[in-house]
């Protein structure tokens, strides 16, 4: 067993396939750049094809492969379970699937995983009974967790490498000019997709809206582009928004907002043409509006917001309170709706929000992110992946990239969710390790990071309540007692992936 | 029939609470503890959990039960419990809730006796 950097046990054979993490930025170097194997058109030649079937039949996909899937449709999404439900049907077996993220809405897998058809899998995150079934290690390989910028790094670098991808395109043309933002399956950015579609030997766009050539708004260019089919609905509208957008009630949600808007404000990042990410949940919307509030009344403006975009944000943009959005993923119909209507609301790939190893990414400019936690340990270490029974049901996402990129990386999470403490001694699973976390703001107060002397200084007027790390845990183990160390078992059933592409920690079977 | 144990007299008034009926306590709410007493006789006491946060504090909340129970002077129960992430007060007045009601004895409750517990 090989323990990395922060203390995390990694096995020996998975160590040395992949390396251990040591720091934020050590692996941050020149490299070179993934091939692609290309299919040129000539003129005539059609990209239409019938069905998936047909899809699968013409890639030429087999025994093997690696097929990827956007998931801009998140809990909407029709595509991956079309696909493999085909591939399942056609009788190939041992694929590997690389999308970008799996929600719930995808649990046929696990027949897929059971019937030998997926062997492998990356994802962001794993959710409910995937997630379940696969830390009960139903799956002889572990699964790869990548954060944003760590798949577009993966993906860049060829550690992964695409044989087909089935991406969803909710306005598409017949030679493959395609969007998000138009037709009924409308997500948005598909800012996780054009790295797909960049990078992939095979590109399929899958559409519910076929609309006459030439599609004039391209996020995906035909010249990307190998296959269009045209399906009866890529994805439900109501999944695709689902529980983003609602504005909190909850007074614990509300509070931890109020002073995570006041250190942003009292930090020394906010200052005319600051930038930031607030994320989704509700106490990160609820960010959202309190700095709108003091940003008006000191008339701060920012340069721009980034994200995963909420209407919270487009209405900063609306009115004037922010230069531009770049948005790699939207969170609801309204924000789409700007992308397709407003010149600064600008769609971004996943390289470009948050890779590594891009020529600079934009995590790379931002100020301050809100950024949210299933726990928090005395070492600042963040687990977003496993439950407190050690169960996968979270989700990388940017978490690590935006804290890593930023001056100023706050998490907001209560102390206590129901009997579960958020703060505590040594999460579950190191995410994001503790190195690129800032101030830490929950309910009763906050705790800043005895390595950032100057923001322990800046906010020494501030008035809100501080505490040290450990006094919030205390806090947290006075009400709730303290949780039994969960017992894991020995076999690794997923691997955390630092976005550099060295193991942050490991994931084993529970019991 | 249950019966509360021989309990040293001046400890407390409980005296003999005898377990009567069924009876239950608490929601199946998130941060609650449904807590359902059932008769059973003998000197055992038969505590079974579903637990939301089974593995976290599953050994604990047991313990509070039986605690409870033994500070009752209660025998001779099966208590089925299903917790959504109750603390332990919570834990501890249900059980005892349900206990007092099982024992049909409603509104007479010795609250400097359970006090005495917590001192």
């Amino acid at each position: 067993m090989a323990t990395n950097n922060i203390g995390r046990e990694i096995p020996d054979v998975y160590a040395e396939q992949f390396g251990t993490y040591g720091s934020e930025f050590e692996n941050v170097k020149p490299y070179s750049a993934a091939a692609k194997t290309v299919c040129p058109r000539k003129p005539g030649e059609s990209k239409l094809l019938d069905s998936i079937h047909d899809a699968i039949v013409k890639t030429g996909i087999k025994d093997g492969m690696t097929i990827s899937f956007h998931h801009h449709f998140r809990e909407g999404d029709y595509v991956m379970n079309m696909v493999l439900d085909e591939i399942a049907r056609m009788g190939i077996k041992d694929i590997s699937i690389a999308p970008s993220s799996i929600a719930n809405v995808h649990e046929p897998l696990i027949d897929h995983i059971k019937n030998g058809v997926v062997t492998h899998i990356t994802s962001s995150g794993l959710r409910d009974k995937l997630g379940a079934a696969i830390s009960a290690g139903i799956m002889d390989e572990p699964v790869i967790i990548r954060s944003h910028g760590g798949r577009a790094r993966a993906i860049e670098r060829g550690d992964i490498h695409i044989d087909v991808a089935f991406l969803g395109a909710p306005c598409c043309d017949e030679y493959g000019n395609a969007n998000g933002f138009e037709g009924p399956s409308a997500c948005g950015s598909l800012g996780y997709a054009l790295m797909d579609a960049k990078y992939a030997d095979q590109v399929v766009l899958v559409t519910d809206n076929l609309v006459p050539y030439i599609n004039t708004k391209i996020s995906i260019p035909q010249s990307e582009v190998d296959y269009v089919v045209k399906v009866d609905a890529i994805g439900d509208p109501k999944g695709i928004a689902k529980g983003a957008t609602r504005f909190t009630k909850n007074p614990k949600e509300l509070i931890i907002a109020e002073y995570a808007a006041k250190v942003m404000m009292a930090s020394p990042y906010f200052k005319p043409g600051f930038s930031f990410q607030t994320g989704t949940g509700g106490a990160s919307l609820a960010v959202t509006r309190f700095l709108r509030e003091g940003m008006i009344k000191k008339d701060v403006k920012a340069s721009f917001a980034l994200g995963g975009i909420t209407n919270s944000m487009v209405e900063l943009l609306d009115e004037g309170l922010v230069g531009a959005i770049t948005d790699v993923q939207d969170f609801d119909t309204p924000s789409g709706a700007s992308l397709a209507r407003n010149a600064t609301h600008l769609e971004i790939d996943a390289s470009m929000y948050a890779s590594p190893l891009s020529k600079g990414a934009m995590v790379n400019r931002l100020d301050m992110v809100i950024l949210s936690a299933l726990e928090i340990d005395t070492d600042f270490n963040v687990n977003v992946i496993t439950g407190s029974d050690g169960v996968i049901r979270g989700a990388s996402g940017g978490h690590c990239d935006a804290a890593a990129g930023s001056k100023m990386a706050i998490i907001c999470a209560p102390l206590i969710r129901g009997r579960i403490p958020t703060v505590v001694d040594k999460v579950t699973t190191v995410v994001t390790p503790g190195s690129s976390i800032d101030v830490l703001v929950t309910e009763v107060g906050i705790a800043v990071n005895p390595a950032r002397t100057d923001l322990i200084e800046a906010f020494k007027s501030l008035n809100v309540p501080q505490f040290t790390i450990e006094e919030l845990r205390d806090r947290a183990y006075a009400i709730v007692g303290e949780p039994k160390p969960i017992e894991f078992g020995d076999k690794t059933v997923a691997l955390i992936e630092y976005r550099d592409g060295t193991l942050i920690d490991a994931v084993r079977n529970c019991k | 029939m249950g019966r509360t144990g021989g309990r040293a007299p001046g400890i407390g008034v409980i005296l003999s609470m005898e377990l009567k009926q069924q009876a239950v306590a608490g929601t199946a709410e998130s941060s609650d503890i449904m807590v359902t007493i059932d008769p059973v006789g003998g000197d055992a006491v038969e505590i079974s959990l579903d637990s939301s946060v089974e593995k976290a504090f599953g050994d604990r909340i047991r313990e509070v039960i039986a605690e409870t129970l033994k500070n009752l002077g209660v025998t001779g129960v099966k208590v089925t419990a299903v917790d959504k992430g109750a603390l332990d007060c919570t834990v501890q007045a249900r059980t005892i809730a349900a206990v007092y009601r099982a024992a049909g004895t409603a509104g007479e409750f010795d609250w400097k006796e359970i006090d005495a517990w917590n001192a």
